[in-house]
């Protein structure tokens, strides 16, 4: 019999000896959306802030410019809350990085 | 002007067309490890059986001064010739001629390729070594894509399309291999991607190189892009004259028999898998213990690997092989393998060729991960595609088929001919851990020790229900047989198929879960 370098695979309670792929160690842990951060969906320059910090917005209202791919995105609020960061206007930001901080 | 005048003038053309972009550009092209456009046609192909067509077309394109530029064969090589006598039709892109840039005429010479191919009914390679789109052409040349992008489509199930990428083949240019049926990529030369790095780089701020974006190891082993990986350009037009022998030459036909062989005998059926559902063996043995000659062409062979996709030949016939490997992923259904394996079996279904299903899976892969990635939507693709497929479908069920896996698996609900199992198949709702667990829940939890009686359950829902005999005795397995004769089973399965036809409901098309 062959003599393979396998790990365990667990699927319904059995426990199952096998090679496991690059893919799949590689997977990331699910966390859960906080929908009171907004982070930059797409790198790009903050054009415009249309809030300041104490703010009290609504869902959907206008937080922000974020001018990417030759786009004036505009960022609204996912939820309700107060402001408590914004972004400065006219920085450049990373993919993923923080905009807005709502409570 | 005198004929022999005439012919010294048009072999004067025919050799200044034929020198490409100039020694020079060929040598850059050689320094960079690639060979010329018509040296790859020419090593390929029988020798001096290619035709070239169009040599001295040439592009319209006034603009930018272009009108200036002569640009021989508007750099792309087409014609047709053959593999081991089978005829193809061919185009090959000139690196050495403008960067291989696509302009209308030069689409326009790989339409009219196209076109031939698919009247006469014979497979189309295509060997990709381009910059992209003739920037000064414009708009044209996204003209030459589309026109391209569509006859793709159009061919697609009526002939084989085979592309090979020796070179660059970014940005839109990239949708046409996308769309045929076989991407052959060679290690440091093949480059494939929508987007460069340098794109990538000013609009995202990301730093990547071309080799890590889009080489031939990213498209065999992480995106599934490329079916074929080979070390050296000679080495990948082996492989596609291996390929080319064991397909069709277009839909209406059936793939050319060799003379029948039996398995090499260091492969014996009965010594490959072990008896315990929980260990591991490569089922790729399996298939050489059964497939003559012990010649097993693998497909996709670094992607999703906890499913196997080949051509093999069962008395000297072609066949598609489908096997989950428990070498790998325990075998199980997940989004990638659903994907490999669904359009394998489509591949097989339009070009006649009977499918062969090994099963052995504990099921779909759990995890937020596959749940998120669409594994409902992917997972249904290969219930799709094996419900629709016509050609003889012939399912042996070695060991584990347990659930949604055993459905899949080509089961005789979706249509199997014949469904054959081992001695050692378990032909189950779940394995016998999870299932004891559910049933006896309240025994267990309810016994002085649990775990003693969760043993005992375990081993009483095994002895029961870990067989093939509840399924035979439903008719859901045809026979159950002893491994050794698995081969004579397969071969006497597709000879009595020979004429099967189904009628189906007319309908345009289907619409599978893309």
């Amino acid at each position: 019999m062959n003599n393979y370098n396998t790990k365990t695979l667990v699927i319904d309670d059995s426990v199952y000896e096998t090679g496991l792929t690059k893919k799949y160690l590689s997977r990331k842990t699910y966390k859960p959306v906080d929908h009171k951060i907004v982070n930059a969906f797409i790198p790009g320059l903050i054009q415009k802030v249309f809030v300041k910090v104490g703010d009290k917005v609504k869902a959907g209202d206008r937080l922000l410019i974020l001018e990417a791919m030759k786009m004036q995105n505009i960022v609204n609020a996912p939820v309700g809350g107060i402001i408590r960061v914004v972004p400065k206007e006219g920085i450049l930001v990373k993919k993923n990085e923080l905009l807005v901080v709502l409570e | 002007m005198s004929l022999k005048q005439k012919l010294l003038d048009l072999f004067k053309r025919i050799e200044k067309a034929q020198t490409g972009g100039g020694t020079k550009a060929i040598e850059k092209q050689v320094a960079m490890g690639k060979m010329p456009a018509r040296e790859r046609i020419t090593t390929l192909l029988d020798r001096d059986s290619f035709h070239e067509y169009d040599l001295f077309v040439e592009h319209k394109c006034a603009d930018f001064d272009m009108d200036k530029k002569k640009l021989p064969a508007d750099g792309v090589i087409t014609g047709t010739g053959s593999i081991a006598g089978h005829p193809i039709g061919i185009f090959a892109q000139d690196f050495t001629v403008a960067g291989g840039s696509l302009g209308l005429m030069h689409a326009r010479k790989i339409t009219k390729i196209m076109d031939h191919s698919i009247k006469m009914g014979i497979p189309l390679i295509g060997i990709n070594d381009s910059g992209g789109a003739r920037i000064q052409e414009g708009v044209n040349s996204l003209a030459g894509y589309g026109e391209i992008f569509y006859r793709n489509t159009m061919a697609s199930g009526v002939i084989p399309q085979i592309s090979v990428i020796l070179g660059p083949c970014a940005g839109g240019a990239v949708y046409s291999p996308a769309l045929t049926d076989f991407v052959f990529v060679v290690d440091k030369i093949s480059k494939m991607f929508i987007t460069g790095p340098e794109v990538i780089k000013t609009v995202l701020g990301e730093e990547i190189s071309m080799e890590d974006l889009g080489g031939a190891r990213v498209h065999t082993e992480i995106t599934g892009n490329a079916h074929f990986f080979a070390e050296s350009e000679q080495e990948c037009f082996q492989q596609i004259k291996k390929l080319v022998s064991f397909i069709p030459w277009n839909n209406k036909k059936k793939a050319d028999p060799l003379p029948p062989r039996p398995p090499k005998s260091n492969y014996n059926v009965e010594n490959i898998i072990p008896l315990d559902p929980k260990k591991p063996y490569d089922i790729r043995d399996v298939i050489k213990s059964i497939c003559d000659d012990s010649d097993f062409f693998e497909i996709q062979k670094s992607w999703a690997a906890n499913i196997v996709i080949g051509f093999a030949r069962l008395n000297g016939e072609t066949i598609g092989i489908v096997g989950n490997q428990p070498l790998v992923l325990a075998g199980v259904l997940d989004v990638d393998s659903s994907d490999k394996a669904a359009r394998f079996i489509r591949y097989c279904d339009a070009f006649n060729i009977p499918l062969v299903t090994l099963v052995d899976l504990p099921g779909y892969l759990p995890g937020i991960d596959q749940e998120h990635a669409g594994v409902i939507r992917h997972g249904a693709k290969i219930l799709y595609a094996y419900s629709e497929a016509t050609v003889p479908k012939i399912t042996v069920i070695l060991r584990k088929a347990y659930g949604g896996g055993y459905i899949a698996m080509c089961s005789r609900h979706l249509g199997a001919d014949f469904v054959f199992a081992w001695p050692s198949a378990e032909i189950a709702v779940m394995g016998p851990e999870g299932a004891a667990n559910i049933i006896f829940k309240a025994e267990i939890a309810g016994a002085d020790d649990p775990d003693e009686m969760r043993k005992q359950k375990v081993l009483e829902y095994t002895e029961k229900f870990a067989n093939p005999y509840i399924a035979a005795a439903n008719g859901h397995v045809d026979s159950i047989i002893n491994p050794s004769e698995t081969r004579e089973f397969l071969i006497h399965a597709i000879t009595v198929s020979e004429n099967k036809s189904e009628v189906r409901a007319f309908r345009k098309h289907g619409i599978p879960p893309f």
